[in-house]
């Protein structure tokens, strides 16, 4: 394998009105190097729903996409609160997001759910009270 | 023969139908839609691939249009008469989705799309 490009951004934490400029900015990214349409949308929405639960959750963090021959991967990281129970926060309609983020669209439970539905790989590294890395890969 | 669901539709026959106005994108009102959902849940937008698809949303607020783009969403209908500020509209405009606006609720706007033969989405995998 042989990689093409890295990319790395800051995710605002205090702004939920730009959340998605890196998102937007990945996928600009990928049209221009010609990847398959399906791959950029399974990319686009999992980092997407990432780094919205970052700006929700965490106060912001970092996004670092690796772009190779034959995946994708994204790896957000976030000095935020942990997730205490992994497989509780799995579960589809499970959310501890505040009523002010559910009236913005968000805090369905879906997050973590849509983004391992469109990865084809993902692992989750918490610890409460020091961070969490969320790793996406998505084959191309 | 074809029956409810498996046509297309053209964005313009969706903002006749719906009575709609116009924000953004007139001249990509001759693009064809295969498939529409109404939700103002964004994470649920993004739970369900859409093929060229209309979103219909009670929702306003720039992350519509960022769940639009994310999805390769091609138009954004937003009900109950909510019309989207400046900012959102040019968010839109930037990444080529047409942006209608009308009165009607969610449910009859939602009705007469499926009634006209415009299916709904299909879920992932």
């Amino acid at each position: 394998m042989s990689e093409i490009l890295k990319l790395h951004y800051d995710v605002d934490g205090d702004n939920f009105m730009a959340a998605g400029a890196a998102s937007s900015d990945v996928k600009r990214v990928l049209r221009q190097l010609g990847i398959d349409a399906n791959a950029i949308r399974k990319a686009a929405v999992a980092m997407y729903e990432g780094e919205i639960n970052m700006v929700i959750h965490a106060g912001g963090g970092v996004a670092d996409i690796t772009v190779a021959d034959d995946f994708i991967e994204i790896v957000l990281a976030d000095k935020g609160p942990g997730i205490p129970d992994v497989e509780k926060a799995m579960q589809e309609g499970w959310s501890t997001a505040p009523d002010n983020i559910r009236a913005l669209g968000f805090g369905a439970g879906m997050g973590l759910p849509n983004m391992k539905k469109y990865s084809d790989d993902m692992t989750i590294d918490t610890e409460v009270g020091v961070g969490t890395t969320i790793t996406m890969r998505i084959n191309i | 023969m074809k029956g409810i669901g498996d046509l297309n539709m053209k964005i313009s026959t969706i903002k006749e139908l719906l009575n709609a106005n116009v924000l953004c994108g007139e001249d990509l009102l001759d693009t064809q839609v295969y498939s529409a959902c109404g939700s103002d849940m964004m994470s649920d937008v993004l739970a369900f691939v859409k093929d060229q698809a209309v979103l219909l949303t009670g929702l306003v607020n720039p992350q519509v249009v960022r769940t639009a783009e994310m999805m390769d969403i091609r138009c954004i209908v937003f009900v109950r008469g909510k019309v989207p500020d400046a900012m959102i509209v040019s968010l839109a405009k930037d990444n080529d989705i047409v942006v209608l606006t009308t009165a009607e609720r969610m449910f009859p706007a939602c009705g007469k799309l499926y009634e006209n033969g415009l299916g709904g989405t299909k879920p992932l995998n």
